[in-house]
């Protein structure tokens, strides 16, 4: 500790749909900023090496593993944490529908799978079963067998299909 | 992997007198939901205080070494460094056995156990631990701490353990031998159970089966790391904010090893990400504490992935022989078993529940079972689900395939022959009360999983194998607390100790419900800390929603004994007059007199104020245990040895289901936990005794793309010492996976895998011995 | 961990300035996948990294007449998504569909996983097999090393101190072309290579001999191995079953496996056997027309 200490990184950025301005040491991780420098807890930690998917967030529309991303490359970039997932009083339909399957048990899991399941509905809203664990293979779960978190993620599915839909048979995707 | 989906509805079976019930049973909303779901519950590594510090801790890098020499100096001169502290400033800690409910450990090798004095017996031991303002100052100061060790030979197996001449973990261990004091040993205890005379037994029995099986460690796999926020207060108190599975015996063990007064400590449960057994003992806690009393901070210690392989207690690996006779008709009449586990570096490897539950499905006229708790340089392993039951069962359960395999019997007929039934002796002694062992048989004969067909493999390399299971976990009871407060509005709050992991605010908000008539929503629980409830053990050995559902009833019965009395101040009639039912107090000398639950707490401050009630309850067992019984078909490609799990069904007794989604998630996710310790899960340990995949990405637990979807069927034959007939259901569900897999391979492999885990590798390498040279 | 300086370098020229600033104590940053968590772990410590995510020729992926050109810090899911891409090089997006988990995908790059040169890579057989070279800068200017002689021992390649990967240059295969990449591992997703084999073929006009053929094994020695003769074993057969099988004995041979918590010796050879005979099956499938790319999460995996 011999050296001057290195300045912090200034790093703007959009989160959760507001701008956000914050300094971090240049060495920290997304995770870290967000957990402790903008007290986002929301987001956790597993493993801290991206083989959990505990700290998964949205980073430009893409879900990456938060303790993967250095704090200063996030400068000019769009972040969504689970704290911006709800509308104001409400639940996004997945959070609604976890609950009601009962797809979390501890819930240490569930807002990185929450994140990841959101990323996937937004693309393929017709995800199948195989899709689904698929794509949520970046995520573990130790409590639950993922059973009803793979129903909650079907569930929410049937409930965000546009209301024209309903009642008759939905809309196959293109492929 | 085709499963069906949809809303789901497990199977139930239903034995017994029904009570009516209106809450118990149904399916709400967790109360703590909202919060899990938004990312506002509070877990442990959460907690933000005034003056809030990092610290960090420093480990031994061998498995068994003397500490010749620690030099603080440079660490302690590192700016932003606020305290160091080493074994030097714990306490000695006096002899005492803690007993945590599932877990005994003496007060001595807790506090050895969470930071080294004079040698490491484990890598991944503290050696020492800084605080500091943020959590890189402290871990680069860890790197200024000047560390001499004399490295010792170190035993990582039961063989080495056990050799003559082998090395010794602790030289001044006293060891059991059957009550016999030995020194100088690996061995700390050797137990035995013996009934009738199993030698003469075997003499006669028409078949006889003997399988050695070997059992990896394996790890809970929580997500959420070990963490721990202490603060010391001037007044010599001490604030602990912990993910724990019990509060007070977190209390107890910090008691017993910083040598203060239980009282003097409070414990905060925080928001607990998974536990599994593993979060019963205590790790950073005291370290928390020590350096917060050396800086005058808050302090918090969270583990880093690795040092959670590598430093908590997984559930021991063993080697486990189990020798099973029958006569002509497939009747037991014999069986011994020899169940040797590995304790890690301190005694304590849960054989005396191995004991219990190996031969506890069987009716055994004459067995004799030994144990031994054997001591090794790898970290002090702890409870996992239904601690000690999976391995001695893998044993048991793949026995008694070889033995319907060998004499031509159905293995669920087999199963019903021998089954025990209320009023059966256990192996070790008690009699099992009423118990739903040959009902969870049934439930899976009847499945449609057990009819249907295999079905023809997918590709000519591919072979399809069908496997079942039975498995026991008998389960605690103990103490637990819980208070009541009537609100004016009809909503009651429900105050209790017990550490919620999987929404046992519910199950036990439910109980309250259905006594007093209301919604489960109109019940508000909340898990509070040690200073404001009554004594509760932990959560573990399956005994939350049991136990601790009791204190619920018993407040809730108390509350409505007192809701009568004020109905008959309003209605100023005979307390007697008053009757309670589904919610409604009605007056029997006096028609159309009637209140519901909510009305009559609209008038409480008329009627001499509010109600309060505490329910106490210290319940001895769990009433008898839950059995289950799993059917798994599996799919081996033959060219790589990789096994897909096709379906899985599985059937458990839940005594009385109060919340079924709940019930059959911890049936899906203890048997997702068994399908990663038979096929993938394992402690990799090399010649030098550390473990070398202490990753998520080596230890390879079952990701969603590795599993189906699990059929659960709870069955319900009702537990007569709950007053609902509730029995614990968390624990039985991760026995059966494993021999269920191995049963499942060797009828699609025609090999019997003995080795847990049942890799790839190992699979191949039985169907190459198999096809000779 | 080590404090280190974070730099966002927006050329070659600034990156490698950086670079030679600090010598082996700076790294260049593409997806950061691998060395944020070698970082951590204690592998190694630094004073800088510097992300070349920035670099335009770094961060473009551009396929033209004479091939495909992907820059060093491009993410495996743009290669992926990109049809035009996944149609004409089906052994690359094979790879960048199997690396980690989609979070992982997001971030972790084809240059990164070269660069990290673990002999389990996922991304190196294939792209030997594609015949890629890739172009390296330093203080001297930019230089051109074959894929299949850039790595040099576990971790270590040919890369200079002061040296980064700009981009790998992927040539357009010819016509009758097929390649395929499989690993095996335990799991089905987020997983390391117990083996993997890529295989690429040319068949000839009437479709019923190999033209040509390249095989590339990984997790089976300290690099990533050239199974030279088990892909000249091909050369002039027909591409049946038979000389399928033939070709993964003799990569077994090839293969020098050893022993560790991922596979055992005797493990690794099978599974050279079985999936050099899977992939080559499924290269020329795709040679003939057939069968597309990228993982979906179902096969050996």
């Amino acid at each position: 500790m011999t050296q001057a200490p290195l300045p912090k990184a200034h790093v703007r950025c959009q989160l959760n749909g507001q701008p956000v301005e914050f300094l971090a040491d240049q060495h920290m991780s997304l995770l870290e900023v967000l957990r402790e420098v903008l007290d986002l807890t929301g987001t956790k930690e597993g493993c801290n090496d991206g083989n959990c998917g505990a700290c998964t967030v949205s980073m430009d529309g893409r879900i990456v593993d938060s303790c993967l991303v250095l704090a200063p490359e996030v400068d000019g970039r769009t972040i969504e944490t689970i704290e911006g997932m709800a509308p104001p009083g409400g639940l996004h339909p997945l959070q609604r529908s976890f609950l009601e399957e009962a797809a979390l048990q501890c819930g240490i899991c569930t807002p990185g799978f929450l994140i990841s399941a959101k990323a996937l509905l937004e693309r393929e809203p017709d995800a199948d079963e195989h899709r689904i664990r698929h794509w949520l293979a970046g995520n573990l779960c130790r409590c639950t067998g993922y059973d009803k978190i793979v129903r909650a993620v079907l569930r929410a599915e049937t409930a965000m299909a546009p209301k024209a839909a309903a009642g008759r048979t939905r809309r196959k995707k293109s492929a | 992997m085709t499963s069906k989906t949809g809303s789901k509805k497990s199977e139930s079976k239903k034995t017994g007198a029904e009570r009516k019930f209106r809450v118990v049973g149904t399916r709400p909303i967790r109360h703590d939901g909202w919060d899990k779901v938004l990312g506002r519950a509070v877990f442990g590594a959460d907690i933000k205080l005034p003056g809030l510090v990092h610290g960090a801790v420093l480990r031994s890098p061998y498995a068994h070494a003397r500490i010749v020499k620690i030099d603080l100096s440079k660490a302690e001169a590192a700016p932003g460094v606020l305290a160091v502290m080493t074994g030097a400033d714990m306490p000695i800690a006096a002899s005492k056995v803690l007993d945590l409910g599932e877990e005994v450990t003496n007060a001595v090798f807790a506090s050895d156990r969470v930071m080294a004095r004079t040698k490491a017996v484990y890598k991944g031991h503290p050696v020492a631990a800084v605080a500091a303002v943020d959590h890189n100052v402290a871990l680069e100061a860890l790197r200024l701490i000047e560390v001499s060790y004399e490295v010792l030979p170190h035993v990582v197996t039961i063989e080495q353990a056990m050799a003559p001449g082998a090395p010794l973990v602790h030289d001044d261990l006293v060891g059991s031998d059957i009550g016999e004091r030995v020194e100088h040993t690996n061995v700390a205890d050797h137990i035995r159970y013996e009934v009738g005379d199993p030698e003469a037994a075997f003499a006669e029995a028409a078949t006889i089966v003997e399988l050695e099986c070997r059992v990896s460690r394996a790890h809970q796999g929580y997500i959420e790391p070990q963490n721990a926020t202490a603060l010391w207060h001037q007044d010599g108190k001490l604030t602990v904010w912990t993910s724990t599975q019990g509060s007070f015996s977190q209390r107890n063990s910090l008691s017993s090893v910083l040598m203060m007064p239980a009282s003097s400590i409070k414990v905060v449960p925080m928001e607990i990400g998974g536990g599994f057994g593993g979060k019963i003992g205590i790790y950073l806690e005291p370290l928390a504490a020590i350096l917060s009393r050396k800086c005058g901070h808050p302090v918090k210690l969270v583990m880093e992935r690795r040092d959670v392989f590598d430093a908590t207690g997984p559930g021991p690996g063993g080697i486990i022989r189990v020798k099973m006779g029958v006569d002509a008709h497939g009747v037991i009449t014999a069986a011994t078993a020899d169940i040797r586990y590995g304790a890690g570096a301190y005694p304590g490897a849960s054989i005396n529940p191995a004991a219990v539950c190996v031969f506890a499905c069987y009716r055994v006229p004459n067995a004799r079972i030994d144990a031994y708790d054997v001591v090794i340089n790898l970290s002090k392993t702890a409870a996992y689900r239904a601690p000690g039951s999976p391995q001695a069962s893998f044993a048991t359960e793949t026995v008694v395939d070889e033995i319907c395999r060998r004499i031509g019997m159905d293995p669920a007929e087999f199963r019903l022959l021998n089954a025990t039934r209320g009023g059966d002796r256990r192996t070790d002694g008690p009699t099992f009360p009423r118990i739903g062992n040959v009902e969870t048989v049934e439930a899976i004969r009847g499945s449609a999983h057990y009819r249907a067909k295999l079905g023809r493999a997918s590709s000519p390399t591919k072979k399809r194998g069908r496997g079942m299971a039975s498995g026991y976990w008998q389960g605690i009871g103990n103490k637990s607390t819980v208070t009541i407060n009537v609100n004016n509005d009809g909503v009651v709050s429900l105050i209790e100790g017990s550490a919620d992991i999987g929404g046992t605010r519910t199950s036990i908000a439910m109980q309250a419900a259905e006594i007093l008539g209301i919604a489960a929503e109109d019940v508000h629980p909340a898990v509070v800390d040690t200073d404001s409830i009554g004594y509760t053990d932990l959560t573990a050995g399956s005994r939350t929603t049991y136990a601790t559902g009791a204190a619920a009833i018993q407040a809730a019965e108390q509350v409505v004994e007192e809701m009568k009395k004020r109905a008959a101040l309003v209605w100023e009639t005979d307390e007697a007059n008053v009757r309670f039912a589904d919610g409604v107090f009605t007056n029997g000398a006096a028609k159309n007199q009637h209140l519901t639950f909510k009305e009559l707490c609209g008038k409480l401050d008329t009627t001499g104020g509010h109600v309060s009630t505490t329910g106490v309850v210290n319940i001895r067992g769990s009433g008898g245990g839950s059995f289950a019984t799993h059917l798994v078909d599996v799919e081996v490609d033959t060219d790589t040895g990789k096994v897909e799990i096709l379906r899985y069904t599985a059937a458990q007794d839940a005594g009385k289901a109060v919340h079924p989604a709940y019930v059959e998630g911890q049936m899906e996710g203890g048997a997702v936990q068994g399908i990663g310790w038979a096929l993938n899960e394992e402690y990799v340990v090399g010649d030098d005794g550390v473990m070398q995949n202490a990753t998520f990405l080596d230890y390879r637990m079952p990701t969603s793309l590795d599993v189906p979807m699990i059929d659960t069927i709870i069955v319900e034959v009702p537990n007569e010492r709950h007053p609902f007939g509730v029995r614990g259901i968390g624990e039985t569900c991760i026995v059966p996976p494993m021999p269920a897999i191995s049963n499942a391979l060797r009828d699609a492999l025609g090999v019997r895998l003995t080795e847990l885990p049942m890799k790839p590798g190992r699979i191949m390498a039985a169907l190459q011995a198999q096809a000779g040279p | 961990m080590h404090p280190f300086r974070y730099v966002a370098a927006g050329s070659i020229d600034e990156a490698v300035a950086v670079l030679r600033e600090h010598g082996a104590r700076a790294r260049p940053l593409a997806g950061g996948t691998d060395i944020l968590a070698q970082l951590r772990a204690g592998r190694f410590e630094l004073d800088a990294l510097v992300d070349v995510k920035g670099v335009p020729e770094a961060s473009a992926l551009r396929l033209g007449r004479d091939g495909l050109d992907i820059g060093a810090a491009v993410p495996c899911y743009r290669i992926y998504e990109d049809p035009d891409v996944s149609a004409a090089y089906p052994g690359i997006v094979d790879a960048a569909s199997l690396i980690g988990g989609i979070q992982i995908q997001s971030r972790a790059t084809i240059g990164g996983n070269l660069c990290n040169a673990a002999p389990s890579a996922d991304s190196i057989g294939p792209l030997i097999v594609h015949a890629a070279a890739v172009t390296l800068a330093g203080p001297a200017g930019t230089r051109t090393v074959p894929v299949d002689s850039f790595c040099t021992a576990p971790g270590r390649t040919v890369l200079g101190e002061d040296e980064l990967a700009v981009s790998i240059h992927v040539p357009r295969p010819p016509a009758r072309f097929g390649a395929a990449y499989e690993r095996f591992i335990p799991r089905n997703e987020m997983d390391i290579a117990v083996v993997g084999v890529a295989c690429a073929v040319v068949l000839d006009r009437s479709g019923e001999r190999i033209e040509s053929a390249r095989i590339a094994l990984a997790s089976v020695g300290p690099t990533p191995i050239v199974a030279a003769k088990a892909a000249a074993s091909l050369v002039g057969g027909p591409p049946s079953a038979d000389a399928f099988r033939a070709a993964g004995e003799v990569a077994a041979d090839e293969a020098s496996p050893i022993d560790d918590m991922r596979g055992t010796i005797g493990h690794r050879r099978d599974l050279v056997r079985v999936l050099t005979r899977r992939t080559l099956e499924r290269a020329v499938q795709r040679a003939s027309g057939g069968t597309a790319s990228g993982n979906t999460g179902r096969g050996t995996r």
